[in-house]
């Protein structure tokens, strides 16, 4: 296997042919920020925030499909890529209906993440608030259309690894939006195992497992029991 | 079929053609001004008169003038008539035998036709685009004839080469380059695809291309599968088109028929079939990676190149995909030489390019006109200006062009003088607008249409033009501020420069060369209506005590 070596932001970076830049940078530990990338799935280069500058072209390249080469020099993190990258966290944010303190995701959400790596607190663009559906007709999971940035990952996760193809994407533009099945609910499409990958590829918490949203969170009235008696008894045993 | 039975197909055809024939248009232009209703009555008063020896009503393509439809023209008389009556048709076969008509009588020497220089369009409006051997009669197949046993298939592609065609949806990479391309790629099945998913407001060339020469398409898509070693072409048509599908069809069974198309073409070892693929609607499908997405029967969603179609395109195989235009000139282009070709046009821009004239203009429809051409020339000498005031801006390449001001009417038209100033020669759309236009309104007009079209798949191409679109109308309901001015700006590069395919590249550039040439209508935005006397703010309304 033949190797490339190529610099990242100034750094020296020797990886095997046929890698991506993102890789490269990931291996030379490199932030860049992504969000449509799913190790495991095919990229598609939509979320367009791994967008870099490589010296000889004029154009911006997404690193998650951009090939290495001999002699590449890579820059990731630009005044100009940093003000993009934040403008297209900002366009994500005015999108969709994100509100972080009432979602099942909060702290553990990769939009979030972006947001914080970016520098977004805000968005300059004015917010849609958009109609969106939360259907629930799954037994397990649920989709919050709400949250969703369009990423596309459970459509590949569930095509290319479960080879279900629950997903697909329906209309275009602003219309877009995740349908499952012949558009049906989630929970009358047959094709659906419910392996729950998709809940695990989700970057936000558009698809969640139901049971862990604010509204639908099980009570755990045990808890309680064992938090008074192990205050008077002093008894740690449930 | 071998050259001798194509030769005699032409000269039978040709000995049966009655001494007049009487062309009368029934493409869709014409078609919308009862074009259909006259050319029946046509052909019942030709029989009325009992001239159906020596007179002919023969439906063909477009003539060009297509504000002035339906069009008539005797030949070889050449007595071209406009927006012919129904009621008129009786008294155009008079003046076959010494009669007068009412019908409005056309000028075939004003320079909306005289300063047109027809490639690919020299038989429409000639050829009857239903028959074959019309086309054949007219030297058709002949260039793939002589491409195929007088020609390597390097030739053809040093043929293309030499030629400097550019490709004419819009991007204008070099057309010989990119058959060298695929020509080299290794691998047994290789495909020629016919990009003929023309959507930009105001752009009609492709359609009326296919509807008034279908053959000519065909021909030059059997010559590239030639050249590159292709067996299968597509012609992706939009669904809008039902009349350039309708002649497709009929044009490949015909082709088939004659051995023209299909296996062993003029008994050579040469096999290549043509498929139609309708399109669905989506504009984004002229991008040519959502294209061949299409093809296969998925979303039409762009993919990012590299991998080039050319590479990996129709099912990863190495796939020429070129848009109507360019293949319909390369039959004339084998038949003439590359060289030939090359001495038309400007030094990086060679051949003809067909426009579509349109907006506030005298002289409505489609030109064909040398590259190199001055707006000027063609909007005002062509298309005699416009019909009560001046020009304000001629905007060329639809929703992925910009608006070049009356002050650069003088630009030369090619490929690299209007990317220079901002615009783009795009598919061949050319709307001229009026002082009564207003610019900010064109460039929502345009990012309206964008929103809507946007695939939705990258970010700053589904969202961005939403907020590019919210600015604008925010400006022009005079709320915005400097800032929000600021803001449109930023956006539009941030657009141009992260989006994924050439739809969101694209699209800001209507916002960004009004804001470059007519800043001064954005300004204006800013400040209350001059009605107000400047006694309310931004947004508010007040009434005075």
């Amino acid at each position: 296997m033949s190797v490339k070596t190529l610099k990242i932001n100034g750094v020296d970076i020797a990886i095997e042919e046929g890698a991506t830049v993102l890789q490269a940078a990931r291996q030379a530990g490199v932030p860049i920020p992504t969000l449509c990338h799913l190790d495991g799935v095919h990229d598609v280069g939509a979320c367009r925030l791994c967008l870099v500058e490589v010296s000889g072209t004029r154009k911006l390249l997404p690193a998650c499909v951009t090939e290495v080469a001999e002699g590449m020099e890579v820059q990731t993190n630009t005044p100009k890529l940093q003000e993009y990258r934040r403008m297209t966290v900002e366009l994500l944010f005015s999108e969709g209906n994100h509100v972080c303190s009432v979602c099942v995701a909060n702290g553990n959400c990769e939009l979030q993440d972006v947001a914080i790596q970016v520098g977004m607190d805000h968005s300059r663009f004015t917010y849609r608030f958009p109609d969106r559906a939360v259907d629930i007709s799954h037994p397990q999971f649920g989709i919050d259309h709400n949250r969703c940035i369009l990423c596309t990952r459970c459509v590949r996760v569930c095509d290319e690894i479960e080879g279900a193809h629950v997903w697909d994407v329906a209309q275009r533009g602003a219309a877009c939006y995740i349908v499952s099945g012949l558009n049906q609910p989630w929970g009358e499409v047959d094709a659906c195992t419910s392996c729950g990958k998709c809940v695990d590829a989700c970057p936000t918490g558009a698809i969640f497992r139901k049971g862990s949203t604010t509204g639908e969170k099980e009570r755990d009235r045990a808890k309680l029991d064992f938090l008074v008696t192990a205050r008077e008894k002093h008894e740690w045993t449930r | 079929m071998d050259l001798t039975e194509l030769l005699d197909v032409g000269e039978a055809h040709r000995a049966a053609q009655k001494a007049t024939r009487v062309h009368c248009c029934t493409s869709t232009g014409c078609r919308a001004a009862s074009a259909m209703e006259v050319f029946k009555n046509l052909k019942t008063a030709v029989q009325d008169a009992g001239l159906e020896a020596e007179v002919e009503v023969v439906g063909v393509g477009c003539m060009g003038f297509c504000g002035r439809g339906p069009l008539v023209q005797i030949d070889p008389q050449q007595a071209l008539y406009e927006e012919v009556k129904p009621e008129e048709a009786t008294s155009i076969i008079d003046t076959l035998q010494g009669g007068t008509t009412p019908a409005l009588k056309g000028d075939l020497q004003h320079p909306f036709f005289a300063r047109q220089v027809k490639i690919v369009r020299q038989h429409s409006g000639k050829v009857d685009p239903e028959s074959i051997e019309d086309y054949i009669s007219v030297g058709g197949y002949r260039s793939l004839y002589k491409a195929i046993y007088e020609m390597s298939p390097g030739e053809v592609v040093d043929e293309i080469i030499a030629s400097g065609i550019r490709g004419r949806g819009g991007g204008g990479y070099p057309t010989g380059l990119k058959w060298a391309t695929v020509a080299k790629m290794p691998g047994d099945q290789k495909y020629v695809i016919c990009n003929g998913d023309e959507g930009d407001p105001g752009a009609f060339m492709d359609r009326s291309v296919l509807e008034s020469d279908p053959h000519l398409v065909l021909e030059g898509m059997a010559i590239a599968g030639y050249a590159i070693g292709a067996n299968h072409g597509f012609i992706y048509v939009r669904a809008e088109y039902p009349l350039a599908i309708q002649r497709l069809q009929k044009a490949i069974q015909q082709a088939k028929k004659y051995g023209l198309l299909g296996s062993q073409i003029f008994d050579s070892p040469f096999d290549f079939k043509v498929d139609i693929r309708i399109g669905a609607g989506a504009f984004v499908c002229g991008e040519e990676t959502a294209l061949i997405q299409s093809i296969q029967g998925g979303r039409g969603n762009p993919i990012p190149r590299p991998p080039y179609p050319a590479q990996s395109g129709l099912w990863q195989c190495p796939t020429l995909i070129n848009n109507v235009e360019t293949l319909a000139n390369i039959s004339t282009i084998i038949r003439e030489g590359g060289a030939w070709y090359a001495s038309i046009g400007t030094d990086k821009s060679k051949g003809t390019k067909i426009f579509a004239l349109t907006g506030k203009i005298r002289n409505n429809g489609l030109i064909e006109v040398p590259m190199g051409i001055t707006l000027r020339e063609i909007v005002e000498e062509m298309g005699g200006g416009v019909p009560d005031g001046e020009v304000k801006a001629v905007q060329t390449g639809g929703p992925s062009g910009g608006c070049i001001p009356a002050s650069l009417l003088d630009t030369p038209v090619d490929y690299d003088s209007l990317v220079a100033i901002g615009s783009m020669m795009g598919s061949g759309g050319m709307v001229v607008m009026d002082q009564d236009t207003n610019m900010v309104e064109v460039a929502q007009f345009y990012m309206e249409f964008c929103r809507g079209e946007t695939c939705g798949k990258c970010v700053p191409c589904r969202t961005g033009t939403v907020q590019l679109y919210a600015l604008l109308t925010k400006l022009l309901k005079r709320q915005a501020t400097q800032a929000d001015l600021a803001k449109l700006e930023s956006l539009c590069h941030m657009v141009q420069e992260t989006s994924l395919c050439g739809l969101g590249i694209s699209a800001p550039n209507p916002i960004l060369s009004t804001l470059r040439y007519f800043n001064e209508e954005y300004q204006e935005l800013l400040q209350p209506p001059a009605y107000l006397n400047g006694k309310v703010g931004h947004g508010q309304v007040t009434v005075s005590q």
